[in-house]
C-alpha cells in the first residue's frame, strides 16, 4: 500500500515534453491520405487484372512508382500513429500495451519494407 | 485505463419505491443511491414528486424529497442559481446542472445519477479530489517575473475579450466527466474542464509564464488524450466550448514550433 496526496499522483513522472509531432503528423498524413488513396484506387483499377509485364511497364514510370511508394508510405505511418493511440487508450494492462505498442511498429516497418521493394523490385524490371 | 465491465458490487440495483404523495401534478424520479456505510450494490429509488409545492427546477425537486420524504438523500448545493457548480450530475443521461436544468425539460421519468466515472462518496456526491489536484498541477494564477507594477497588471480590451468564454468555468466537472478518454485515463489526461482553465492562463496576456505552462501539458496523456469526440461542449451548462479551448492549445504547440 502507498499513501499518496491527489496532486502527486496527478504530477506523478512529469510531463513527457512530447505528443506535439504525433499529433501533426497524424494530421500531415491524413491530409496526404486523400490525394494519394484516390491515385491508388486509379492505379488499382488501372491494372485490375493486369499481367506481370504491364505491371512492369507501369512501375518503370518513375511518377506512377514514387506514388506508389509514397501512399504506402503515408497510409502505413497514418496507420501507426492511430493503432497506437488506440492501444493507449484501451489496453490497460502495462505489459500487454508495450506488447502491442511493439508489434504495432514492426507491422508497419515490415509491411513498409515488404510493400516498398516489391514496387522497386517490378519498377526496375522485375 | 479502458474498463469495460464493472466491478464487483458496482452493478446498480432496483431500489425502494417511496409512497406517492397526494396531488394531481406528480412527477415520478428514479435516483441512484448508494450508502458506503450501508454497503452491498447501489440501486435506484423511486420517488414522487408533488411538483405543485415546489420549484421547477430538478435541484427544487431534489431539496422537496430532502425535505419530504428522505432526509437521507445526499447531494452538494449551494448557490441554486448556476454560478457555484457544486449541484452538477447526471439529468436524463446528460450531465448538468441540477439548479438550471427545468423538469418541463425531462419527459417521462426523471433518472438523477451523479457525474460518471468518479468514485461516490455517496447518493449523488463524487469524489472531485483528482479533478481538483489536476486543476492545482496546471497552476491556475496569474505568475509574472517583471516586478510589479505600482497599480495594477494593465491589460487592453482586446487582451480582456480573448478570456470570454474561459473565465465563466465554474469547475462543476460536467465536461470532463462526460468524456469517454476522461474515463479511460482519467489519471492521467487531465480533461476539458482543466485544460480549458489552462487555456485561460495561457491566453491572458499579462502573464509571463507561457512557455512553462506549455512545457508542464506538452504530454501524450495530459493534452493529446482529446480525441474532439465533442461531449464536453455538448453538455457544458454554462455554453462554453472546452474543445475549441483546447484545439487552440494544440495550435499553440504547434505554432512554437515551426
Amino acid at each position: 500500500m502507498s499513501i499518496k496526496t491527489p496532486l502527486k499522483k496527478v504530477t506523478g513522472l512529469g510531463s513527457a515534453k512530447s505528443g506535439t509531432t504525433h499529433f501533426w503528423h497524424q494530421r500531415l498524413t491524413a491530409l496526404a491520405n486523400i490525394p494519394l488513396s484516390i491515385f491508388l484506387i486509379w492505379f488499382i483499377a488501372s491494372v485490375a487484372g493486369a499481367n506481370r509485364l504491364l505491371m512492369v511497364v507501369m512501375l518503370s514510370n518513375p511518377i506512377i512508382s514514387s506514388l506508389l511508394i509514397l501512399s504506402i508510405f503515408s497510409i502505413l505511418w497514418h496507420m501507426r500513429l492511430g493503432m497506437q493511440v488506440v492501444i493507449e487508450d484501451y489496453i490497460a494492462t502495462e505489459s500487454r500495451k508495450i506488447l502491442a505498442l511493439t508489434l504495432n511498429n514492426f507491422f508497419v516497418i515490415g509491411v513498409g519494407a515488404l510493400c516498398i521493394i516489391s514496387v522497386l523490385k517490378l519498377g526496375f524490371g522485375g | 485505463m479502458a474498463q469495460l465491465t464493472l466491478p464487483k458490487g458496482s452493478s446498480v440495483k432496483a431500489g425502494k419505491v417511496w409512497p406517492k404523495p397526494d396531488g394531481d401534478n406528480i412527477r415520478e424520479f428514479k435516483i441512484y443511491r448508494y450508502d458506503p456505510d450501508q454497503g452491498g450494490n447501489p440501486r435506484t429509488d423511486t420517488f414522487f414528486v408533488n411538483v405543485s409545492e415546489c420549484g421547477p427546477m430538478i435541484l427544487d425537486a431534489l431539496l422537496w424529497i430532502k425535505d419530504n420524504i428522505d432526509a437521507t438523500l445526499t447531494l452538494r448545493r449551494s448557490c441554486r442559481e448556476g454560478i457555484c457548480g457544486s449541484c452538477s450530475m447526471n439529468v436524463d443521461g446528460l450531465n448538468t446542472l441540477a439548479c438550471t436544468k427545468g423538469m418541463s425539460e425531462v419527459k417521462g421519468v426523471i433518472k438523477v445519477y451523479p457525474l460518471p466515472h468518479l468514485p461516490v462518496v455517496k447518493d449523488l456526491v463524487p469524489d472531485l479530489s483528482n479533478f481538483y489536484a489536476q486543476h492545482r498541477s496546471i497552476e491556475p494564477w496569474l505568475q509574472t517575473k517583471t516586478p510589479a507594477p505600482g497599480t495594477e497588471w494593465k491589460q487592453s480590451h482586446e487582451d480582456r475579450e480573448k478570456l470570454d468564454g474561459l473565465y465563466e468555468c465554474i469547475l462543476c466537472a460536467c465536461c470532463s466527466t462526460s468524456c469517454p478518454s476522461y474515463w479511460w485515463n482519467g489519471d492521467r489526461y487531465l480533461g476539458p474542464a482543466i485544460l480549458l482553465q489552462a487555456y485561460r492562463w495561457l491566453i491572458d496576456s499579462r502573464d509571463e509564464a507561457t512557455g512553462e505552462r506549455l512545457d508542464n501539458i506538452e504530454d501524450p496523456f495530459r493534452l493529446y488524450r482529446c480525441h474532439t469526440i465533442m461531449n464536453c461542449t455538448n453538455v457544458c451548462p454554462k455554453g462554453l466550448n472546452p474543445a475549441q479551448a483546447i484545439a487552440e492549445i494544440k495550435k499553440l504547440m504547434i505554432e512554437r514550433q515551426i
